[in-house]
């Protein structure tokens, strides 16, 4: 039981931290140096060779701890240290509660499942962890005593508060398709799929629907129940983020650099691995709730280990089941960060009255309406019986 | 003893500790604000130790990640000092309010040994989950926290027209 959860303890931490981390500042470079048509990182090198500007990661870690951590004079010592560090643990405590893979029954007492702490209110705790993070923000502005890194932790914090609120009412209608709040379970709800038509047979436009209309179907993913749950959460856990286009907490251009503008080295660079950080985290947790997580779209777990186990044994076929479940969540991970990035290289920044604006007056709305909506739809589906 | 035990003394002292040193420190007011959400998050972790999960979750998200964050949002803002506070109190004042205090420590101490169990009781399935919660407060107490709600409602309300006015 331990031994299993250190073990995942260091799989996640050695695949979000050792993989997607130090690649993440790479692939930022690229992309953007892509959308902008330039050439991007490629100078640093060992012995000649670049490795397509690969090294750079390394160097940036190298530069930042041979530069100077700088306390400016009048700051709040303790809390200015303390500072970084609230931002950056938040988003690695959230990994806790995300399936990397699902539920295998290897003959072991229990059935194993690829998730280091398996709660019953996952994604609360999420929302529950990720409001500690304003804090560094917070903190770290008010301890600089600068009033550029004042103003700019005040906008963090009113950014954040709003968008916790929309953010949460915003899965609501996730909750109520999938009866939980578990991204495990959520992740087992998700790995089937549904007939696009299904519903005229419940009203009765035609008895049974044609055979050949068979292959109209989707996966019981969040993204098809709730597209609309999709976008909103999307935006406001991108807001959270405070990366562009929602980056007004250090809009440059306003306030010289916003809540880190008195960090230097390492320091620094931890705000930045915290919000670097982020990116695959956020990708991780859409990924388990709206893009159906570890599952493989149209080949549900029993199919797909009855299918290999005929041939090779049911222990294999679970042990290459685990594996390729992985190996699509790593997949869809990785198309949630393209996303992200994409949107932070297309889209200006927001005026700070238009971030506001879309929080509580399309935002919120819209997402009391979703849950509304989904209420009714719920209970009407009930009422015809499906 | 076990780990859970431990684990509640641990975060019943930190707790205590960082509520005390929210009160007696008087010189830095958010230093105060961030004892304040060390409190909270430990209370937060001995509602989870006695399987209250939800209560534990919902103390961080609005306790410690929205109400003091607030909090700091409005001593930030003002950025008060030492000076800024009105003079002390009476002597008076002071000795009634230390009297009321004392006699409401000594009610509470008095209480804590009566009211603890004999046996510990077995805790329902599902208990402390989300849906055993909501399904209380839609049911047995939808009065209550309808009537909350109107409560916080009418709070809102109130703070619009305060502010309004000093606007116009």
């Amino acid at each position: 039981m331990i031994a299993e959860t250190i073990g995942k303890i260091l799989f996640v931490l050695l695949v979000v931290m050792g993989a997607f981390l130090p690649l993440i500042t790479w692939v930022e470079r690229k992309q953007s140096a892509l959308i902008q048509d330039r050439v991007g990182a490629n100078r640093a090198d060992l012995a000649g060779i670049t490795v397509l500007g690969l090294l750079h990661p390394l160097t940036d870690v190298l530069k930042l701890f041979a530069k100077e951590d700088f306390v400016p004079e009048g700051a709040n010592r303790v809390m200015h240290l303390l500072a970084p560090v609230i931002s950056l643990v938040p988003a690695i405590v959230m990994l806790a509660v995300v399936p990397f893979a699902g539920v295998y029954d290897f003959g072991g007492e229990r059935p194993f499942s690829f998730v280091i702490a398996d709660v019953d209110w996952g994604l609360l705790f999420v929302f529950a962890v990720g409001s500690i993070a304003a804090y560094g923000t917070v903190i770290s502005g008010w301890a600089s005593n600068n009033n550029w890194a004042l103003l700019g932790s005040l906008r963090a914090s009113a950014q954040m508060i709003s968008y916790e609120v929309t953010m949460g009412l915003s899965v609501v209608g996730l909750f109520m398709c999938f009866q939980t709040l578990s991204l495990q379970e959520m992740s087992l709800a998700q790995d089937s799929t549904f007939r696009l038509l299904g519903f005229l047979e419940h009203f009765g436009v035609v008895d049974t629907l044609p055979a050949w209309l068979g292959w109209l179907q989707l996966p019981t993913w969040g993204i098809f129940l709730q597209p609309l749950g999709f976008v909103m959460f999307l935006t406001c856990i991108m807001a959270e983020n405070k990366r562009p286009p929602f980056d007004l907490p250090e809009a440059e251009s306003e306030l010289v650099a916003g809540y880190h503008l008195e960090y230097s080295g390492m320091r620094w660079g931890l705000f930045y691995t915290a919000e670097f950080l982020e990116v695959p985290v956020i990708g991780c947790i859409v990924t388990a709730a709206f893009l159906g997580g570890w599952s493989i779209p149209f080949l549900d777990t029993q199919t797909l280990i009855s299918g290999i186990g005929g041939t090779f044994g049911t222990g294999f076929a679970t042990g290459l089941a685990l594996v390729l479940q992985l190996l699509a969540f790593l997949a869809k991970v990785i198309v949630m960060i393209w996303l992200q990035m994409t949107i932070r290289w297309s889209l200006p920044r927001f005026r700070y009255d238009q971030v506001m604006d879309l929080c509580w007056k399309i935002l919120l709305p819209l997402s009391l309406a979703n849950v509304f909506v989904t209420g009714a739809v719920i209970l009407w589906m009930k009422e015809l019986g499906a | 003893m076990s780990i859970q035990l431990a684990l509640f003394y641990f975060f019943a002292a930190v707790a205590v500790g960082s509520a005390l040193a929210m009160v007696l420190n008087l010189r830095n007011t958010v230093a105060s604000a961030m004892s304040l959400v060390i409190t909270m998050v430990s209370l937060a972790a001995v509602y989870v130790l006695m399987d209250a999960f939800l209560v534990g979750a919902l103390q961080i998200m609005v306790y410690g990640g929205a109400i003091v964050v607030l909090f700091v949002f409005v001593v930030m803002l003002l950025n008060l000092r030492q000076d800024d506070f009105p003079p002390p109190r009476q002597r008076f004042v002071k000795a009634l309010g230390t009297l009321l205090v004392l006699f409401a420590l000594g009610k509470l101490v008095a209480a804590v040994p009566g009211a603890l169990p004999e046996a510990v009781a077995r805790l329902p399935e599902g208990f402390g989950g989300y849906r055993d919660v909501g399904t209380a407060l839609f049911t047995r107490f939808l009065l209550p926290f309808e009537a909350t709600s109107l409560l916080l409602l009418a709070a809102l309300v109130g703070a619009v027209v305060l502010a309004k006015r000093r606007l116009d």
